[in-house]
């Protein structure tokens, strides 16, 4: 009997190994993936024991943890809610969260790993966690300026300062009040969020960084960049001047915007066609240069880059493998190009900036509860698209196309402001999109801008970027000038 | 000259005289066992402390009514043993004193989390409930001054396991929880009868084997390499097996079946030294789950919450997995040293306070917490063979293998059902979940088990 009893010794204590190893996988290897888990209430709990840090503008919160009397601890206030809806985001229980509030969380809830000691030290001290506080580079009067001037229009605003890429402004509509997510009554945070989900015009979807568009003849800062820099083509190169250009291999043609030819005789050169913003003779450029050159110069503008703001920002794309009747309409932005406003104002920050572009950023500072800086942000540089010679030659032409061409709304008084429209179109009977990016003032830029007016402003093909998203563009660097 | 050495050693060492000194120390051992007793109410008051501050931020009375209760009792029964059992494991009951009162400590946590007071409190019902199963245990152990008088009843206490059993199918007092009939139902008192029945069926086991141990060791055909029995004393196997089953079936409870099944065949392994039974039982116990498993739905739903817990589909549906996902959420968020006491979210996983006792545990003292947990039990575990391994009658030997394989394959099925090693089924982690007959229950095992202890060392032959 003792034999047999030696044996079931040595199952039951395989039975109790067995409980040891798997109770250690659950509570120790698989515990960082289980608490990631979408479905895990328990994070989100614990996330509402630590006072959240604040998200800070110019010193003064946008986002807040108030303390409450309920089982949370603490609940988040939004004090200029739907002004800052697109950078702040929304903090949610049980629909989690987005934007700042999203991409900043282990800093905000104060579970980043270089505040792991402070962590430590206040659980063995018995004090509350407390999360750090994130400082953003947005400048409180631009993106005021900018919120008011979109108006209620679809559309986003983002202004960005060309020498560092600090974001100064970042406003998407329809904006909406995270303080309505922000309950802590679970049904009505859904019932809410639902309603937002469904509403017209995406309110929950920054549209500065996760909208992407047809960037119409804004593209055309691209083609004109490719065809002096990649192509070596002068300025004053021309091609002909034609009212119809037949799309090789369609039955399909391209006009110019105005119907007719662009300006007047046989031939027409780079300049003019850049500032009266004609689309044949870039078609015409594009295929001459072929894909690669045109390609090339996209990549270095940031289209087809993962980037992040810290927000993702979705990625603009130029397509490859084009045929040439693709190529032509990929010249002018039309055709399968997609880019984001944010892309867009990175075009003119580039030229702004001498050929140098920035990395947008929209962090400027995290500090932890002790005000002891945790992180700071250096301006870093995301590439150099353009010579100092093709950027200064660039700002020429849109400083131009606001004083003389194409983007005549976006002028102020005493001010050199350099400008591109744009007015793409979505499909047959769709609303065009309607852009404006530029910068100002043109000799010593301070902040460049991109302006996209959606759903064609409510005038379906009837709007242009000039008469609807020039005038926007305009109080937005007027605010910064005027500092 | 080394030859000269070891013979001279020898006597000196089978003197009875220094046996006898080593081992009747019956007041050393009570007296580490007071020890053990007074430091283990300690720590259950500290953690009924702990969970006020952090649950509620404050600590109140509440420790005395909770606390006090219990330590009043099993220092009762301290005193109880030092009259009737003096030789008993001085173990034993320090164990499940402090699996006892830690798992009050984790109800009365779950209570504050649901807003449950006075008699609505499940904690303040458990240590009611473990008065009852500690007076109980002392009535066994007095009124039990030998467990050999238990052999007599076999057969009687096979009737009192089939009554039990099919008490919960009577109907008036019969009562379905959860889609399980396992309960009766009298009055205010609900009870699960099938807690009890393994004792008795313990019992009966030991008394029925002992007496054919023979002839169903001895007796069979040969086939590949195994000694398998005859058709006419497979009967009790085929008996338990249609027991087991028809649990399954009627009663839906996969925990209680696969219980009995087991404890049946450890004793009749342990019995008869013939690996066949081992063999035919869990071929039987497998080939009836696996049929189950295809006709019966809701037997298919536990394996396919078992295999596939976090698919969304399976959490979300009716039935799913969301209790055991949820269970795993919250071992995951205890991680290694555990929350705290008062400072987890155990309530949010159904059940925290019975079922999912364990996984209560886990989140709030952490892995480190529950392997101290399994230690405990392991420890438990280890007393209980400790007779069997001493023990000189084999009737005693094999209660005490049968009383001790219950709680260990219980803890397994239970934490191991928590934590995916198995299907998930509806039994109760032993001394620590909330329900009155699985404490009265165990604290019989603890009764019969100090008895046995007794018995044991009051022969002054061995060490143990």
């Amino acid at each position: 009997m003792t034999r047999e009893l030696k044996r079931v010794s040595i199952v039951v204590f395989a039975m109790f190994l067995t409980l040891l190893v798997s109770t250690t996988i659950i509570q120790f290897f698989q515990a960082d993936a289980l608490a990631s888990d979408a479905r895990n209430a328990r994070t989100i709990y614990a996330s509402y024991d630590t006072e959240r840090g604040p998200i800070l503008v110019d010193g003064q919160p946008i986002a807040v943890s108030v303390p409450t009397n309920d089982e949370f601890k603490y609940q988040r206030s939004y004090p200029q809610g739907p002004l800052y809806s697109a950078v702040t985001g929304y903090y949610t229980l049980g629909q989690g969260s987005s934007q700042i509030e999203q991409a900043m969380n282990d800093y905000l809830s104060g579970t980043s790993n270089s505040q792991f000691l402070d962590y430590l030290n206040r659980l063995v001290t018995g004090q509350n966690p407390q999360g750090a506080s994130v400082e953003l580079t947005i400048d409180p009067v631009v993106q005021q300026a900018a919120y008011d001037a979109l108006g209620s229009y679809q559309g986003a605003v983002v202004a960005i300062e060309p020498s560092t890429g600090r974001i100064l402004a970042m406003v998407s509509k329809p904006d909406y009040d995270p303080n309505t997510l922000a309950v802590h009554d679970t049904q009505q945070v859904l019932d809410t969020y639902d309603t937002l989900l469904a509403a017209d015009g995406d309110p929950l979807i920054n549209k500065t960084i996760n909208d992407l568009n047809p960037p119409g003849s804004t593209f055309k800062i691209v083609t004109t960049s490719a065809a002096l820099q990649n192509a070596g083509l002068d300025v004053n190169h021309t091609e002909p001047n034609l009212a119809r250009l037949p799309l090789p291999g369609s039955d399909s043609t391209v006009s110019n915007a105005g119907g007719g030819t662009c300006g007047g005789g046989e031939s027409v050169s780079i300049r003019t066609a850049f500032v009266l913003s004609c689309n044949i003779p870039m078609a015409e450029l594009g295929v001459e240069m072929g894909e690669g050159a045109l390609g090339d110069m996209a990549k270095a503008f940031g289209f087809g880059s993962e980037l992040s703001v810290p927000m993702d920002v979705s990625t603009s794309v130029y397509p490859r493998g084009l045929d040439d009747a693709q190529l032509a309409l990929s010249a002018f932005g039309q055709g399968s190009d997609t880019a984001t406003p944010l892309q867009i104002a990175m075009l003119s920050a580039a030229v702004a900036n001498g050929g140098k572009l920035m990395t947008p950023n929209l962090v400027d500072e995290i500090r932890a509860p002790d005000l002891s800086l945790l992180q700071g942000f250096e301006a870093k540089e995301f590439g150099t698209p353009l010579t100092s010679i093709t950027a200064s030659t660039l700002s020429d032409l849109m400083v131009e196309a606001v004083d003389s061409g194409a983007a005549t709304n976006a002028r102020i008084d005493g001010v050199s402001v350099a400008g591109k429209t744009g007015t793409a179109e979505n499909g047959e009977g769709d609303p065009y999109t309607l852009w404006f990016t530029g910068f100002a003032p043109a000799d010593n830029p301070r902040v460049a801008v991109a302006v996209v007016v959606e759903d064609g402003g409510g005038l379906g093909q009837s709007g242009s970027g000039n008469e609807l998203a020039a005038p926007i563009a305009k109080r937005v660097l007027e605010a910064v000038l005027s500092k | 000259m080394t030859n000269a050495v070891a013979p001279a050693a020898e006597p000196a060492s089978a003197t009875p005289g220094r046996g006898i000194r080593r081992i009747r120390v019956p007041q050393k051992l009570r007296n580490l066992e007071l020890f053990l007793l007074l430091f283990v109410c300690a720590v259950n008051a500290f953690a009924v402390v702990l969970v006020q501050f952090g649950a509620l931020g404050y600590a109140d009375m509440t420790v005395f009514t909770l606390g006090a209760g219990l330590a009043v009792l099993v220092l009762g029964m301290h005193v109880a043993l030092r009259f009737v059992a003096t030789n008993a494991d001085p173990f034993i009951l320090p164990i499940a004193a402090l699996m006892n009162g830690i798992g009050i400590a984790m109800i009365y946590r779950i209570d504050i989390a649901e807003k449950l007071t006075g008699w609505e409190s499940t904690a303040v019902r458990q240590v009611v409930w473990s008065g009852l199963a500690i007076a109980l245990a002392l009535v066994v152990i007095v009124v039990i001054r030998n467990h050999r008088v238990l052999q007599r009843y076999t057969y009687l206490a096979m009737l009192v396991a089939a009554l039990l059993l099919l008490l919960p199918m009577l109907p008036v007092i019969g009562q379905e929880i959860n889609g399980a009939r396992v309960w009766i139902h009298v009055g205010q008192f609900s009870f699960q009868p099938g807690e009890v029945a393994k004792i008795a069926l313990a019992v009966f086991f030991a008394g029925y084997l002992v007496s054919r141990r023979d002839s169903l060791s001895m007796v069979g055909t040969k086939f590949l390499g195994m000694r398998f029995p005859r058709a006419r004393d497979l009967g009790p196997i085929l008996v338990l097996w249609a027991l087991s089953m028809s649990i399954i079936i009627f009663q839906r409870d996969l925990g209680t079946a696969l219980l009995y099944f087991g404890l049946f065949v450890v004793m009749i392994y342990v019995s008869t030294g013939r690996a066949s039974w081992v063999v035919l039982g869990v071929g039987l116990f497998l080939a009836g789950a696996v049929i189950a498993g295809q006709v019966l739905v809701y037997v298919n739903d536990r394996f396919t919450n078992w295999l596939d817990a976090l698919n969304p589909a399976i959490y979300d549906a009716d039935g799913g997995s969301y209790q055991l996902v949820q269970g795993l959420f919250g071992l995951a968020n205890g991680g290694l040293i555990g929350t705290g006491l008062g400072e987890g979210r155990p309530d949010i996983t159904p059940l925290a306070q019975s079922d999912y006792i364990i996984a209560s545990l886990g989140e709030e003292l952490g892995l480190a917490g529950m392997f101290a947990i399994l230690a405990l039990y392991l420890l438990f575990i280890s007393r209980g063979f400790r007779i069997s391994f001493a023990g000189q009658d084999d009737f005693g030997r094999l209660l005490g293998v049968g009383l001790s394989f219950t709680v260990a394959l219980q803890c397994f099925i239970v934490i191991g059902g928590v934590t995916r090693v198995i299907p998930l089924t509806g039994l109760t982690a032993p001394f620590m979940a909330a329900g009155g007959s699985s404490l009265v229950a165990n604290w019989i095992i603890v009764a019969l088990l100090l008895r046995l202890s007794d018995t044991v060392r009051n022969q002054p032959r061995l060490v143990i």
